[in-house]
C-alpha cells in the first residue's frame, strides 16, 4: 500500500532519499533546506545509515564523495551559500565519476541573500559553478510530491552514470506543504552503480563512456581515485594534452551521448497554440495555473516544463518551436535559462522572457495574463 | 634469496621512480609508515589512503598499492571521515602537508579531533609550501626568508601537535624525519589507536629550504633537526625561553576516549536499524 503523508517539500526530499536507498548524508544548517536534516538526522539511523553535521558545506559534501567511494548512496542538501562552497567537490565528484546527490534549495542572492524567499537564480550555478568543462545532471522539481519523485530520479541518474546529480529546488518548494504519495518500497524503480567483481584485482574504472563499473574501497581493487588528469586506471597523466583532451571528452559524451533519455520535459496544451509558456520549478506552477485559465477562456496557450535544467533538453525546445510561434519564458530572476530556450529554438520560434514583476515573489497569475495578453496582441 | 626490498609488496606496480626530491624526507617517512604496517602486519587492502594537494601527497599516492584517494587541497580528512563513518571496518590514514593541514584544510582538522573520528593524520611538516615554490605557509618561523617573505616571516608558525590535542585527538605525537625508528614506533602505536590519532613529521626540503637556512647538503638539515630537538619529556622541565625555536618532540597526548563512528554504530543498534 503506498503512504499518504502531508510533507514540506524538503521533508519529502528526504523520504526519497531514504527510499532511493541513500545511506549517507551529510549537511551544514543553512534555511531554507535545514528541514532535510532534520528528517534524515531522525530516519537514517533506524535504517542503519549515517547522518552527519560537518563542520561547513565543503567537508559535507567531501564526506559524502568519501561515503560513496566506500560504497554510500550520498546525499548532501543546502542553499545557495553552501551551494558556493560546494562547487570545489561538485567538480571533483564529476572528475572522478562519483555517484552523489546534491539538493540546492535555492534563496535569494547574490551573497547571504534573503534566506526564507525563493528565487531562481542559480541556474548557471548548477551548470558551470566549478572550474574547467565538466558534465552534470541537474533536476527541478515543482511540487513537494516532485521533491520525493525527483529525489529517487536524481539517485538513480547519480548510479547509473556515476555522476553528481544536482536537485535544484527553491524556497517555495522546500517549504510548502501538500499531501506526497509514497508508493511501497518494492514499487520503486532503482538504480545501483555497477561495481568489479570483488578481489578482482586493478580494473579500468574510469573513462569509459559507457559508466565503468566503480571499484569500492576495501573490496580488493587498489583503486586510485584522483582529481588530476588520469586515465582509464585512474593514473595521473598530467604533462600530455591527449589525456587532458580524453578526459574532458569523455566525461563530456558520457552523459551527452545520453542527454536525449536524461532530459525531461512536461508538454501541455501545445498543440494549435500561438504561445507556450517556458518555465521551471516553482514558477511553473503559475504557468500551469494561468494556462488553464487562458484556454478556458479561448487563449491558444500553451506550457512547456523544463523537468531536466541540464542537460538542457534542446531537442524537445526544437521540436515545440516548430510547433509554437511564439515561447515565452518565466523565471524568477533576470534570465538565464532563456539564453538556453533561445539557443536550442535555434531561430524556429520567436522567444522573448518576461522578468518576474518582483524577484524573489511568487508569480502572480493576473500579472502574468495580463502580459501574455498584450504580448498575444502584438 | 629474493632481492625485492621488503616492503616492495607494498608499492603500485610502475610507480617508481617517485617523485620526491633528491634529500627529501617524503620517501623516509613512506618507508618508516610501510615498516610499521609491515611489522603489525595489518591486511593493506582493508586500509584506505588519502593525500593531500602537495609534496606529501604523494607518499601513499600512487605509491601504495592500496585504495587511494588524492582529494583536494585541504580536504583530504574530510573525505575520509565520510569512508570511516560508512565503512568503520577499513583502517583510514591521511598524509597531509603543513599547508594542507593547517592552512587550507584547518577547520577539517580540528573538527576531525574534536570528533574524534578514528584515522591517522601523518602531517609532514617542511615549514614551507614545497610542492608550489617554497613559499611561506602556517608553520613557517618566525623571520624566516622565504619566496614571499623576503624580509623574514613576521607570522608565527602554528603548533599543530598542541592545537590538535587541544581539540580532543586520542594520540598526539611529533617526530622529525632524524628520528626514523621512533616514528615507527609511533606509527604503530597510532594505527593500533581507535580514535583520532596525528603524528607531525618535521621534515626537511632541500629544494626549496636549504640555501634561506644556509645549509649546503641535505644531511645538514637532518642533523640540524636532531640537534635543534628536545624530548617533550625534558623540555617540560625547562622555562619556556630555553624552549624558543625548538622542535620539541615525542607524545602529547595518548588517551583512549569514544571514538565516533564507535558511537553511531551503537546509535544505530539503540535506534532499532533493520
Amino acid at each position: 500500500m503506498p503512504t499518504k503523508m502531508f510533507l514540506q517539500g524538503n521533508e519529502a526530499c528526504a523520504y526519497g532519499a531514504l527510499a532511493a536507498g541513500c545511506r549517507f548524508f551529510a549537511f551544514y544548517p543553512i534555511t531554507p533546506a535545514s528541514e532535510i536534516a532534520y528528517v534524515m538526522a531522525r530516519e537514517m539511523p533506524k535504517r542503519g545509515g549515517i547522518c552527519i553535521q560537518m563542520e561547513d558545506e565543503i567537508a559535507s559534501l567531501a564526506s559524502a564523495i568519501g561515503a560513496s567511494w566506500a560504497g554510500a548512496k550520498a546525499m548532501t542538501a543546502t542553499s545557495g551559500p553552501g551551494f558556493s562552497l560546494m562547487q570545489e567537490g561538485i567538480g571533483y565528484a564529476s572528475m572522478t565519476e562519483t555517484p552523489c546527490v546534491i539538493v540546492d534549495v535555492e534563496r535569494a542572492g547574490p551573497s547571504t541573500g534573503t534566506p526564507a524567499l525563493p528565487m531562481q537564480g542559480d541556474v548557471y550555478q548548477s551548470r558551470r559553478g566549478s572550474h574547467g568543462e565538466y558534465p552534470i545532471i541537474v533536476l527541478a522539481p515543482n511540487s513537494a510530491q516532485e521533491m520525493f519523485d525527483l529525489t529517487i530520479e536524481a539517485f538513480n541518474l547519480s548510479e547509473a552514470y556515476r555522476t553528481p546529480v544536482v536537485v535544484l529546488s527553491d524556497a517555495l518548494i522546500g517549504h510548502l506543504r501538500e499531501e506526497v504519495v509514497m508508493p511501497e518500497g518494492s514499487e520503486i524503480k532503482l538504480v545501483n552503480r555497477r561495481t568489479p567483481e570483488p578481489g578482482s584485482g586493478r580494473v579500468r574504472a574510469f573513462l569509459d563512456e559507457d559508466v565503468a563499473p566503480m571499484p569500492i574501497f576495501g573490496t580488493g581493487h587498489s583503486a586510485h581515485v584522483t582529481g588530476s588528469t588520469h586515465d582509464e586506471y585512474g593514473m595521473r597523466e598530467v604533462s600530455d594534452p591527449k589525456y587532458v583532451h580524453k578526459v574532458v571528452v569523455s566525461l563530456r559524451n558520457k552523459i551527452q551521448k545520453r542527454a536525449k533519455d536524461i532530459a525531461k520535459v512536461e508538454m501541455e496544451a501545445l498543440e494549435g497554440s500561438e504561445l507556450a509558456l517556458v518555465s521551471f520549478g516553482s514558477v511553473s506552477r503559475s504557468a500551469s495555473h494561468v494556462v488553464k485559465i487562458l484556454r478556458s477562456r479561448g487563449t491558444r496557450v500553451g506550457s512547456i516544463r523544463l523537468i531536466t535544467l541540464w542537460p538542457f533538453p534542446d531537442e524537445a525546445i526544437e521540436r515545440a518551436a516548430k510547433e509554437v510561434p511564439k515561447l515565452l519564458v518565466l523565471e524568477n530572476n533576470l534570465g538565464q535559462v532563456v539564453n538556453e530556450v533561445e539557443r536550442a529554438a535555434r531561430g524556429r520560434a520567436e522567444v522573448a522572457f518576461l522578468p518576474p514583476a518582483t524577484v524573489a515573489s511568487i508569480h502572480s497569475p493576473d500579472f502574468l495574463m495580463r502580459r501574455i495578453e498584450e504580448l498575444m496582441k502584438k | 634469496m629474493s632481492l625485492a626490498h621488503p616492503l616492495e609488496k607494498y608499492i603500485r606496480k610502475g610507480t617508481l621512480p617517485h617523485t620526491f626530491c633528491a634529500g627529501c624526507g617524503d620517501g623516509m617517512i613512506a618507508q618508516s609508515f610501510l615498516r610499521a604496517v609491515d611489522e603489525l602486519g595489518l591486511d593493506f587492502k582493508k586500509m584506505v589512503f588519502l593525500s593531500g594537494i602537495g609534496c606529501s601527497g604523494w607518499i601513499p599516492s600512487p605509491l601504495f598499492d592500496a585504495d587511494t584517494l588524492h582529494a583536494p587541497h585541504g580536504r583530504a580528512i574530510a573525505y575520509a571521515t565520510g569512508i570511516k563513518l560508512f565503512k568503520p571496518e577499513l583502517k583510514v590514514v591521511v598524509f597531509v602537508g603543513d599547508g594542507d593541514a593547517l592552512g587550507i584544510g584547518g577547520n577539517h582538522l580540528i573538527h576531525a579531533a574534536r570528533r574524534n573520528i578514528g584515522m591517522l593524520v601523518v602531517c609532514v611538516n617542511n615549514m614551507t609550501y614545497g610542492m608550489t615554490g617554497g613559499q611561506a605557509g602556517p608553520t613557517t618561523p618566525r623571520g624566516m626568508a622565504t619566496i614571499t617573505t623576503p624580509y623574514g616571516n613576521l607570522e608565527r608558525g602554528f603548533d599543530s601537535c598542541e592545537l590538535v590535542k587541544a581539540a580532543g585527538a586520542d594520540y598526539v605525537a611529533r617526530w622529525t624525519a632524524f628520528h626514523m625508528r621512533q616514528l615507527t614506533n609511533s606509527f604503530k602505536k597510532a594505527l593500533g589507536k581507535k580514535g583520532f590519532a596525528f603524528i607531525e613529521v618535521v621534515s626537511q626540503c632541500p629544494t626549496h629550504l636549504m640555501r634561506p637556512m644556509g645549509f649546503k647538503r641535505p644531511s645538514e638539515m637532518l642533523l640540524w633537526l636532531r640537534d635543534n630537538s628536545i624530548p617533550i619529556e625534558k623540555a617540560s622541565k625547562l622555562p619556556k625561553e630555553g624552549l624558543e625555536g625548538k622542535i620539541i618532540i615525542g607524545e602529547y597526548a595518548d588517551l583512549d576516549r569514544p571514538e565516533l563512528s564507535e558511537a553511531y554504530a551503537e546509535l544505530i543498534r539503540r535506534a532499532g536499524a533493520r
